[in-house]
């Protein structure tokens, strides 16, 4: 048989497409997902942070190892799972990624812009060590349920204003997280949007970050999330390691209270 | 040793690779590894040319070729996984193929024996398509298809 | 030397299955940057993986296959201990070879 015959023989033994039903849709896009997981490219991230993590570097020759969490020095084990917390050091509520800057910034010799020179790479070129440590630190809390703490008044107050920042319509969309995040079975094109006033949709949501998002080949971090959705938004940027940032970051992490923790994962 | 072996590859001083590969028993798999990148086969258009480049001609549709973890619908493009899967006897290469992509060939994979013919992998494609999976067995061409749908996801997640 | 990869070896009854991840950009030459500047074709071309020596899986690739590539498949044979070693050579002449025990 010739090939052109053959291919138009082929397209009749296609099997036919499903009917195009939300229901069959989401199952289908379920199947993708569940297949992308064996084998994920953020375990390159989380190899290489740990290797970060344990390399002398810096002006002062140190590795991160005497870098406290929250759980001691050291404790890299379940430390993800109760951040951010606040730290006395700093007199400050941090988030992981700020926390990581403050002990390449004590520790190691850095300074503050050269610690977060890269926060969101690009390609080989232009790596994000804090993108892999970020990586290696919360595969740690792999399996650890979700235990932030408002004991610190400036815990509380992160968690006030995160709360406040949630609702706040802006930008030239007048959105508002809410807008896209605050109601059931909201999508935006075939992307399911998950309901982050509920327990079980904040819950969902903050346990599967950071992730190896397939559509930029890149490890992306619960930062480089708000960050992109305040430009969604067209709100105006996101600076990386900001108290607005890290008070966002409480809210949604509080409320993600009692689920357990299982990033990084991969998505879309 | 083989930490000296992964020094001995990294800097690729002293011993010849030659050599270094008689002694890390890789002399069998020489062939193998001589084996050039076929830039023919993937710079094809269509089934037939790709297979024209690969050396064999004329493939019978089968439904011993299963497509397997290969979801229809893929969220992102970018990276699709595809499982291939022969039941037919002696296997000796399996072949992905995306109908709509600029070119055919993703991928062939030879398979020797004892290697089961089953593959998986990711590939990239560029939108709604056939994918072709072409066997070969025992010197001849066997093909199935699967079509999958690409979809852009949107914003989030 | 390219960048490490991730290789997943395990034995189970008379079969051992691989898993591997790759760094690798996998560039098609088609891709177009926010300049409008064409990223050149950079991909990993052709892959060895050998059990003992022995050739268990050779492959060849062009630009469609996804970035930080992932493959796995399975072979009869291998016991705890064995080395699966995994080679690959890019467009560029670039190589990266990782090794990994049966586990």
């Amino acid at each position: 048989m010739k090939p052109s015959t053959l291919l138009a023989a082929l397209a009749g033994i296609v099997v036919a497409p499903l009917v195009w039903a939300q229901g069959s849709t989401s199952d289908e896009i379920a199947k993708y997902r569940a297949a992308l997981q064996d084998g994920n490219p953020a375990e390159l991230w989380e190899a290489r942070g740990e290797d970060l993590w344990k390399q002398k570097r810096g002006p002062k020759q140190v590795s991160l190892e005497r870098c406290d969490l929250g759980r001691g020095a050291g404790v890299v084990k379940g430390a993800y799972a109760e951040l951010p917390r606040y730290f006395a050091d700093a007199d400050r509520v941090m988030d992981l990624e700020t926390r990581l800057v403050w002990c390449m910034v004590q520790l190691q010799g850095f300074t503050e812009a050269e610690a977060k020179k890269t926060p969101f790479g690009s390609g080989s070129d232009r790596k994000s060590d804090l993108e892999a440590l970020t990586a290696y630190v919360t595969s740690e809390s792999r399996g650890v349920k979700m235990n932030v703490a408002l004991t610190h008044p400036k815990e509380l107050e992160a968690y006030r204003v995160g709360e406040k920042l949630f609702y706040y319509r802006g930008g030239t969309h007048d959105f508002a997280c809410a807008t896209c995040h605050g109601e059931d079975g909201k999508r935006i094109r075939l992307q399911d949007l998950p309901n982050l006033m509920t327990a079980e949709g904040a819950q969902k949501a903050y346990t599967s970050w950071p992730a190896y998002r397939v559509s930029q080949g890149e490890l992306r971090t619960f930062e480089w999330r708000l960050y992109d959705c305040f430009r969604q938004q067209r709100f105006p940027e996101l600076i990386f390691g900001s108290d607005g940032a890290i008070a966002l970051t409480m809210y949604l992490a509080r409320n993600a209270n009692g689920a357990v923790y299982d990033a990084p994962a991969i998505k879309r | 040793m083989n930490d000296g072996r992964r020094t001995f590859l990294k800097s690729g001083g002293g011993v010849t690779l030659l050599t270094l590969l008689a002694a890390a028993g890789w002399l069998d798999a020489e062939e193998a590894l001589a084996q050039t990148w076929n830039k023919a086969a993937f710079d094809t258009h269509s089934l037939g040319d790709t297979l024209h480049a690969l050396g064999g001609n004329e493939p019978a549709q089968s439904r011993d070729i299963e497509f397997v973890q290969t979801p229809e619908i893929a969220e992102n493009g970018a990276v699709v996984p595809v499982g291939v899967a022969s039941k037919i006897p002696k296997t000796e290469s399996i072949a992905i193929l995306i109908e709509k992509n600029p070119n055919m060939l993703a991928a062939v994979f030879d398979v020797p024996a004892g290697t089961d013919p089953v593959i998986s992998t990711r590939v990239k494609m560029a939108q709604t398509s056939n994918i072709y999976a072409l066997v070969k067995a025992d010197g001849r061409y066997y093909v199935a298809a699967k079509e999958v749908k690409v979809t852009l996801g949107g914003c989030g997640g | 030397m390219g960048e490490p990869m991730k290789i997943r070896a395990t034995l189970t009854g008379d079969t051992t299955e691989v898993k591997v991840l790759m760094t690798h950009a996998m560039e098609t030459g088609q891709r177009k940057d926010a300049q409008g500047q064409t990223s050149p074709a950079w991909l990993i071309q052709t892959i060895l993986v050998t059990w003992n020596g022995k050739s268990v899986l050779s492959a060849q690739w062009g630009p469609a296959v996804a970035k930080n590539p992932f493959l796995s498949f399975r072979f009869k044979g291998g016991a705890k201990g064995d080395k699966i070693v995994v080679r690959w050579i890019d467009s560029r002449g670039d190589q990266r070879t990782d090794e990994a025990s049966i586990a």
